[in-house]
């Protein structure tokens, strides 16, 4: 009997889910940046089915084609694919130990998102000139324009957000602050970002 | 990486000096996190009991107009809200996790202190804008604790509304941030920061019940959140996600609405079933423990257990549409919520079975505590019962909205909860506070209690089947409520009562926080990890040595063994070597 316990102890100890370790050999930010981000996508998840719900129920909704500019947001959302790649190159040559090349890549990273909020900026400007609104728009269908506000407005929250955030990692990353993980944990976030933006670009521009 | 983070964790964690604000009112320390929580949630709960004593005024004699009919659905609405947001699901999760995590676990604190103490502080913002929202210039929200669109959606729409719902609403989206930051590091420290040998296999109950608390509150919250933010847009910022079009309010049609009333109805309730089980999960794990440690018998089924709480966590996620069978859905979409609803029975019916396979033959501590668990299985029980016959659909058409859902989810999941919570304080009071709680008090407190519980809600069932509508604010209104007065006086009078049985409890935590005798580290012989800590446990909870765990925490009375109980730090012995004893 005690032997068996004695054995049990020892495998217990040396499992990986047998404490005193992380299970997935990771510290607690980029567990719980992926916790975070689990519940995020659900708040996204949320709106979307909102718009979705709203827009079925609707007996009809405005030709996109005809209002917005739908070469525009490609382009953003290739711009933010681009920033994902150069945040993935960025902790790539972080871990290879080029700090001065992962600086050089978040700073794209950086400046790509900070021109995406800035077209996201000009869309939204366009849009409220032809006389969208929260409350109604031009083509009779207030869901059309309140959905675009709410879901694109909260995504581009996330996008200068991250923008400060990834700001604030390239200075402890230039003064040698940062370990790669903590890089990782900023990459985590960016890449979310840019994964939502590929679903709110699909249900508000081209479906 | 990780055990390097964890090293590091207990470095900062050696005896420094801390100034009184630093200590008290922005600590980083879980325990005293975990306090602020207790006393922040049990004043909202004498807030949501006070509300209720006012309602049962009213309703036991209507004919006197205590209440006009807006303040008695105001009153109704904030009773509801205070108590599910504010109180319970707050005091489960922020002041029983916050305390019980690390110690339950054998870490120092929490993975992320400085987010620990930012989820209390974005509470009590919550706090405070639910309380303003009491002085609104028109009055608290009043369109229930579901607040259902387009009535709430639509400022003009009933009294009270202005304001107070937008304000409302403010304030559970604090709630639900400041939950949200908690259940994150809930999660990271369970699986993170557990001792050496607690594998998952070894946790106690409770903390497996504030593990799938916590996932459930990361997957429901969020698009609670995300309704929230749409409602208070369609209240001041003129969207209408809710608000259909062509909808008439006094014949005159709202402009330039083009949402969908429904939508806030699945989105709400995508949120509300999980929530229900938010509010039970961790009461279950609670009483788990607490029933094992007095029977002095090992928790019967202990992977049933788990595993069940599991699946009853994974199937809330799929009966939300039972709360909306008479919404006009498919009856084949019904019949599947009726099918989905009706196999959560299952690992409920597991989890009673075990509570009493528990008890069975069992030499029985009758502690406060004990009388408290015991209760709780009583309720879970009779609320269950009643379960079945709501997540039926066609009994539901007749039942939907009467005081038959108010007795069964008083019971099952109110009651159910408080009683956990009542039990825990018992229990752990001697843990949280250094000093035993009276006993003679408690049992007055539990007898009241259970009596009055009973007394109270279950005649609301024979309400319900009368057809006694839940938001009724007379009965005089319907002839075949004739008979409905005198129970609503008997339920009046046995609410007053249990509402002062909540008075010896208030005293008794005050007498025993002065008054009671210290309390020894180990007062109930148990033997999950918290017990090895002193009582109160000091700052970075355990010495200078971590503590290793050899065992699960359900040895009780093991034969051979010296005493009645095995700590789960007591390594394994040698064949022949006498067992038992502390510090092996």
């Amino acid at each position: 009997m005690a032997a068996v316990d004695a054995r049990e102890q020892q495998q217990t100890l040396a499992d990986r889910w047998g404490g005193g370790r992380s299970p997935f050999d990771v510290g607690w930010p980029k567990l719980m940046m992926w916790l975070f981000l689990v519940s995020d996508a659900l708040t996204f998840a949320g709106l979307l089915i909102g718009l979705w719900v709203v827009r079925l129920g609707l007996p009809s909704w405005p030709n996109r084609a005809e209002i917005m500019n739908i070469q525009l947001a490609a382009a953003m959302t290739a711009i933010l694919i681009c920033s994902s790649l150069a945040m993935a190159l960025s902790v790539y040559t972080l871990r290879q130990g080029l700090r001065r090349q992962a600086l050089w890549f978040l700073a794209a990273t950086i400046v790509a998102g900070a021109v995406f909020a800035g077209l996201q900026g000009f869309e939204w400007t366009h849009f409220i000139r032809e006389g969208a609104r929260l409350d109604g728009n031009p083509w009779g269908v207030p869901a059309f324009s309140f959905t675009f506000f709410v879901i694109t407005g909260l995504h581009g929250l996330h996008v200068v957000g991250g923008v400060v955030y990834l700001w604030a990692m390239a200075v402890r990353v230039a003064k040698g602050l940062s370990t790669d993980e903590g890089l990782e944990v900023a990459g985590l976030y960016w890449g979310f970002v840019d994964l939502v933006w590929v679903f709110i670009w699909s249900s508000i521009y081209l479906l | 990486m990780g055990a390097v983070a964890v090293r590091e964790a207990a470095a900062a964690h050696e005896a420094h000096d801390e100034s009184f604000i630093r200590h008290y009112i922005f600590s980083l320390d879980h325990k005293t996190i975990g306090k602020q929580y207790f006393w922040t949630t049990m004043f909202m709960g004498l807030v949501g009991g006070s509300l209720a004593m006012l309602m049962r005024r009213h309703l036991g004699w209507p004919e006197q107009g205590v209440l006009d009919p807006a303040q008695y659905l105001q009153a109704a609405t904030m009773h509801g809200t205070v108590m599910i947001f504010f109180f319970l699901t707050v005091i489960l999760t922020g002041a029983f996790g916050n305390f019980l995590i690390p110690l339950m676990i054998g870490a120092r604190d929490m993975a992320y202190p400085f987010l620990n103490m930012m989820s209390f502080w974005t509470l009590v913002p919550g706090v405070l804008t639910i309380l303003a929202s009491f002085f609104a210039p028109d009055g608290p929200a009043g369109n229930g604790w579901t607040s259902y669109a387009p009535l709430a959606a639509v400022a003009k729409l009933s009294t009270g509304a202005q304001w107070g719902q937008t304000l409302w609403a403010i304030a559970i989206l604090f709630v639900l941030i400041s939950s949200l930051f908690g259940g994150l590091n809930f999660l990271t420290t369970i699986i993170n920061m557990r001792a050496r040998g607690l594998s998952m296999g070894r946790l106690p109950l409770t903390i497996w019940g504030i593990f799938i608390t916590a996932i459930l509150a990361l997957l429901s919250f969020p698009v609670l959140m995300a309704a929230l933010g749409m409602l208070i847009l369609d209240r001041t910022a003129g969207t209408s996600f809710f608000v259909p079009p062509g909808l008439l309010v006094g014949g005159q049609l709202v402009r330039d609405r083009s949402g969908d009333a429904l939508l806030w109805q699945h989105l709400f309730w995508f949120f509300g079933h999980p929530e229900v089980y938010i509010l039970i999960l961790t009461p279950m794990g609670i009483v788990s423990d607490v029933i094992s440690t007095f029977a002095r018998k090992p928790i019967f089924g202990y992977k049933a257990m788990v595993l069940s709480l599991a699946a009853i966590g994974f199937l809330s996620f799929l009966v939300w549409g039972h709360h909306m069978f008479v919404s006009g859905m498919h009856p084949l979409l019904g019949g599947a919520f009726m099918a989905a609803t009706m196999i959560i029975a299952i690992p409920s019916a597991i989890k009673t079975f075990n509570w009493c396979t528990t008890l069975w033959q069992a030499r029985i501590h009758f502690t406060t505590a004990m009388l408290f668990a015991i209760g709780f299985v009583s309720l879970f029980v009779t609320g269950g019962l009643s379960g079945i016959f709501l997540a039926s659909a066609p009994v539901d058409i007749y039942l939907h909205d009467t005081y038959f859902v108010i007795a069964h989810f008083h019971f099952v999941m109110a009651s159910a909860a408080l009683f956990s919570i009542f039990a825990g304080t018992y229990y752990w009071f001697p843990k949280m506070f250094g000093r035993m709680m009276n006993e003679t008090l408690g049992k007055i407190h539990f007898v009241a209690t259970f009596l009055g519980i009973y007394a109270t809600f279950f005649p609301m069932h024979f309400l319900g089947t009368m057809g006694n509508s839940r938001r009724l604010y007379s009965e005089s209104f319907y002839p075949f409520l004739a008979k409905a007065p005198p129970i609503d006086v008997f339920i009046s009078i046995s609410a007053f009562v249990l509402g002062a049985a909540q008075i010896v409890f208030i005293v008794n935590v005050f007498y025993s926080l002065v008054r009671g005798p210290r309390a020894e580290r180990n007062p109930w012989h148990a033997n999950t990890l918290e017990w090895q800590a002193d009582s109160p446990p000091p700052h970075g909870n355990w010495g200078p040595e971590e503590p290793v765990v050899y065992r699960w925490p359900y040895d009780y009375s093991v034969p051979g063994a010296a005493e009645d109980y095995i700590p789960q730090t007591m390594p394994a012995v040698p064949a022949g070597a006498p067992a038992g004893g502390e510090g092996e």
